[in-house]
C-alpha cells in the first residue's frame, strides 16, 4: 500500500495515465500545439478537430448536442455564467431565483453577487436526508422567477436530487433550470434528452481528467441565452472568450469517454467497497450516516463519530487523505453549512468524516482504513470528556454550556 | 494545517488522561468550553491541605492543539500552589507549543480551565 491513501475523489481525482497520455500529445512543436482559433494553417486545423472530437465525447456523456457544450475552465466558472449569465439576460422577465442552502458556494457566492444587484433569491431548505424535492421548487416558484439553480449531487454529502423530475416543474412554469453536475459525471446517468435541465454545469478534475477545464451545457432547444461573463475573441458562439486550452480540452474529452465506458463496471466495484467501508464502521457505537443513503452516489460515505471532535480525527489518520466538516478545518471556524442544513446539531457536525472511493481505491485500503479509523475514534473517545459523560447517563443537550 | 513537534508529541502521548472523584473534597474540577463549538476541555487537580496542586487530570474533546494545550497544563500545574497556578497565561502555552494564531483560542480555553478548576476548590473549602 502507497500512503497516504486517497480517500478525498470528491475534492479532486488523479488523472487517468489514459488521460495524461492523450493530453501529453498537445503540447510541443511535434505535437497538437496549434491555436484551435487560427483558420489559415494545419496546426489550427488540427488543433481545432481535437477539440470538437472532445465536445462530442463530454456531449455523449451528457446525451446532448456537441453544439450545447461550452468549455469553460471549471465548474465554478461553468456555475458564475450560468446564474450570472442567465439572470442578467432575462433581467426583464423578472428578478427571482430559487437555489438551495446547501449548494456549491459557486452558486451560493454567484446567488449573493445577484442579491447585492437587486434580485431576489430564495434559498430553500432541503428535507433532514439532504434531498430537494420537485414539489419544494414548485411552491417556491413566482411569477417573476427565471431560474432554478440545485446541485445533482452534494458534494459533501453524495445525495442525489432528481433533477429529472424537477425539470419537469421548471419547464412547466417555464422557468430555466441550472444543474451544478460536478460531482455526477461518472457517478450517475445523465441524459439531457429526458432531463428537461436548460444549462448544466460539468468538470473534468473530477472525473479523472485535469484540473483548470470544465463546460457548461446550454440548450438550443428551447434555446437558452446567456450574457458572456468573460468578453474578448468572442469564442464559443461568443458565451465564453478565451484561446481553447486543447491539451486540457482534449484530456477531459478523453476522460469523459472513459466514463461513458466505465461507469457501470466503476460504480459496481466502488458501491461494494463503499458498503465494505460503512459495515467495517457501522458496528461502533454513536456512529451516525449523514445524509440519505439509498439515494447518494457509490463513492461517498459521510459519517460521524459521536463525541470525537472531526480535526483531532483526521490528526490521528495521517496516512488516510480525508476531509472533515469540522470548523477547526475550515478557514471561517464554522461547521459545514451542509451538514448544519440538514439539521445536524453542532457536535456531531464536528464529528463528521467525509471519505470519498475512486477507481483507484482498492479492497486492502479499505480495510486499513476502517482499522485506523477505529482505533483512533478509541482513543479520542478515551480522551473526551463528552464520552464519559455519555456513559455515565448524563444528556448533553441538557447541559447549560458556556459558548466561547 | 501543520502541528508542531510539541502538539504532535503531546496528541499522540497525552499526559496525566483521566478522572479524579469530583466528589472528593480535595478536587476541584473546571470544566469548559461547548461542544457546539467543537471543543471542551475537563480539568481535575488534587489540592494538598496546604494548598499545592498533588496530581492533575484532564480529558478533552477537540482539535490536536487543544488536546496538547490540556496535557501540557496538567504537566504545569502539578507540584505548584494555587498561586502559582493561577499566573499561567494562554500566551505561555501557546508559545511552548508553538500554536498558529488560529488555534490561540485553545490556549486560552486550557487557561481558562485551570482557573475555573481553583475557583471550583476555592468554592468547596469555603474560601
Amino acid at each position: 500500500m502507497q500512503f497516504p491513501i486517497y480517500l478525498d475523489y470528491s475534492s479532486t481525482s488523479p488523472c487517468d495515465p489514459r488521460v495524461a497520455a492523450k493530453m501529453a500529445e498537445c503540447l510541443t512543436l511535434e505535437a497538437n500545439f496549434g491555436n484551435p482559433a487560427s483558420r489559415s494553417h494545419k496546426f489550427g486545423w488540427k488543433a481545432e478537430e481535437a477539440v470538437e472530437n472532445a465536445r462530442k465525447q463530454v456531449a455523449d456523456l451528457l446525451n446532448c448536442d456537441p453544439r450545447e457544450i461550452v468549455w469553460t475552465s471549471g465548474a465554478t466558472e461553468s456555475d458564475n455564467l450560468a446564474i450570472k449569465g442567465a439572470a442578467h439576460f432575462y433581467v426583464k422577465k423578472g428578478k427571482h431565483i430559487i437555489t438551495s442552502k446547501i449548494e456549491h458556494k459557486a452558486v451560493l457566492d454567484s446567488c449573493r453577487q445577484l442579491e447585492r444587484e437587486g434580485f431576489e433569491v430564495t434559498y430553500l431548505d432541503p428535507d433532514s436526508t439532504g434531498i430537494v424535492s420537485p414539489e419544494m421548487v414548485a411552491a417556491a416558484i413566482r411569477p417573476d422567477t427565471t431560474l432554478v439553480s440545485l446541485m445533482h449531487v452534494n458534494n459533501e454529502i453524495g445525495v442525489i436530487n432528481d433533477i429529472e423530475a424537477i425539470g419537469k416543474v421548471t419547464r412547466e412554469h417555464g422557468v430555466i433550470f441550472h444543474v451544478d453536475a460536478a460531482q455526477s459525471t461518472g457517478k450517475l446517468r445523465i441524459d439531457m434528452e429526458t432531463m428537461q435541465v436548460d444549462l448544466m454545469s460539468v468538470t473534468a478534475h473530477k472525473t479523472y481528467g485535469p484540473k483548470g477545464i470544465g463546460a457548461l451545457f446550454v440548450r438550443r432547444k428551447p434555446r437558452i441565452r446567456l450574457e458572456p461573463q468573460m468578453h474578448g475573441g468572442g469564442h464559443e458562439r461568443g458565451m465564453r472568450s478565451g484561446t481553447l486550452a486543447t491539451h486540457q480540452i482534449v484530456g477531459m474529452g478523453e476522460a469523459f469517454h472513459l466514463a461513458m465506458v466505465e461507469m457501470e463496471a466503476d460504480n459496481a466495484r466502488i458501491l461494494k467497497l463503499r458498503n465494505r467501508l460503512l459495515e467495517g464502521l457501522q458496528d461502533m457505537e454513536e456512529v451516525y450516516v449523514n445524509g440519505d443513503l439509498d439515494h447518494r452516489v457509490a463513492a461517498n460515505l459521510n459519517i460521524s463519530f459521536n463525541f470525537v471532535e472531526g480535526e483531532s480525527l483526521m490528526m490521528a489518520l495521517r496516512n488516510l487523505a480525508v476531509s472533515s466538516g469540522s470548523a477547526c478545518t475550515s478557514a471561517s471556524l464554522e461547521p459545514s453549512y451542509v451538514l448544519r442544513a440538514i439539521g445536524l446539531n453542532d457536535e456531531l457536525a464536528h464529528s463528521s468524516l467525509r471519505m470519498t472511493i475512486g477507481r483507484f481505491t482498492t479492497e486492502e485500503e479499505i480495510d486499513y482504513t476502517i482499522e485506523k479509523v477505529k482505533e483512533a475514534v478509541g482513543k479520542l473517545r478515551d480522551l473526551s470528556p463528552l464520552w464519559d459523560m455519555f456513559k455515565d447517563g448524563v444528556d448533553i443537550s441538557k447541559v447549560q454550556w458556556a459558548a466561547h | 494545517m501543520a502541528y508542531s513537534e510539541k502538539v504532535i508529541d503531546h496528541y499522540e502521548n497525552p499526559r496525566n488522561v483521566g478522572k479524579m472523584d469530583d466528589s472528593d473534597l480535595n478536587v476541584g474540577t473546571g470544566m469548559v468550553g461547548a461542544p457546539a463549538c467543537g471543543d471542551v476541555m475537563r480539568l481535575q487537580i488534587k489540592v494538598s491541605a496546604d494548598g499545592v496542586i498533588e496530581d492533575a487530570k484532564f480529558k478533552t474533546y477537540g482539535c490536536g492543539s487543544a488536546i496538547a494545550s490540556s496535557s501540557l497544563l496538567t504537566e504545569w500545574v502539578k507540584g505548584r500552589s494555587l498561586d502559582e497556578a493561577t499566573a499561567i497565561k494562554n500566551s505561555d502555552i501557546a508559545e511552548e507549543l508553538g500554536l498558529p494564531p488560529v488555534k490561540i483560542h485553545c490556549s486560552v480555553l486550557a487557561e481558562d480551565a485551570i482557573k475555573a478548576a481553583i475557583a471550583d476548590i476555592k468554592a468547596k473549602r469555603g474560601a
